[in-house]
């Protein structure tokens, strides 16, 4: 049986992944890509804890799919704030969203 | 070495190239794909816990759904490639940094301190996934009823405001 301890490290790297895309990327689409890493590297994080834990308890699993929910929600809005974004400045480049800067 | 732990070491590896591939591809449609298939990686990671529900909801809504979606904004846009200017020269150092630290540090921390004391199940017993389904479809619509309902309100308030979001103006034109 694989350690538990394996599987958070191997969330944790793809959480780090995830953060690296999200901090160094310059497209708003790949930002969003990185979010999404994340969301799902959380998700490994609790489908392994229900296992090593009480397997009766199924809490683990409700949450990970509450968090597919909350993700689809998530990934919808911002799409559409990319599109909103794109339709009146023409561009999806992070940088170059400026509108709140002064 | 058991079979559960080589398909933990090729998956793992597998996961973690396909996240890489996703961070570094210039283009953005390629990096969609490899997400993909990091999904589909992490669907199999589910299989292996003995979760196989949470594992085909995540082909069908991330794999799937999600994926199409971003797919289709990307071509939409036309946002494949971006014209290659550094506005900030050092955003990439130091989100280099910042990240090497989170991961260190987590697993540094995770290595240590995350031993749990004593599994309820003996490790190494197989769930049986049937039981596993039922008990969890009875907690999802019994205790969790109330956040199932509220998971769906949030949706469709989602879908509201996408839909104000991107409709045009009477009179706009796009």
């Amino acid at each position: 049986m694989v350690p538990l301890s394996w599987y958070l490290i191997f969330a944790a790297a793809l959480f780090s992944i995830g953060m690296f895309g999200v901090l160094s990327r310059r497209n708003a689409v790949a930002i969003l890509l990185g979010i999404e890493l994340m969301l799902n590297s959380v998700n490994i994080n609790l489908a392994a804890f229900w296992r090593y834990g009480d397997v009766h308890l199924m809490a683990g699993q409700v949450f990970a799919i509450i968090v597919f929910a909350v993700a689809a929600a998530e990934v919808a809005v911002g799409l559409a704030l990319v599109i909103s974004v794109y339709r009146s400045r023409r561009t999806v480049v992070a940088d170059e969203i400026d509108m709140m800067k002064w | 070495m058991t079979p559960n732990l080589i398909l933990f070491l090729i998956l793992a590896l597998v996961a973690v190239a396909t996240a890489l591939g996703m961070l570094f591809s210039k283009n953005a449609v390629y990096s969609a794909l490899f997400l993909v298939l990091n999904f589909v990686t992490v669907a199999v990671f589910y299989l292996l816990l003995g979760a196989p529900f949470i594992a085909m909801a995540q082909i069908t809504v991330y794999a799937g759904a999600i994926m199409v979606l971003f797919l289709f904004v990307i071509m939409l846009l036309g946002a494949e490639r971006l014209p290659d200017t550094h506005v900030l020269p050092w955003q990439k150092p130091l989100a280099t940094v910042l990240t090497v630290i989170l991961a260190l540090e987590s697993t540094y921390l995770l290595w240590t301190k995350a031993r749990p004391s004593g599994a309820v199940l003996p490790p190494g017993a197989e769930v049986n996934t049937v039981d596993n389904l039922r008990a969890m479809a009875m907690t999802l619509f019994n205790d969790y009823l109330l956040p199932f309902e509220v998971t769906s309100v949030l949706l469709l308030v989602a879908m509201v405001g996408v839909i104000v979001l991107v409709r045009r103006e009477k009179g706009q034109k796009s």
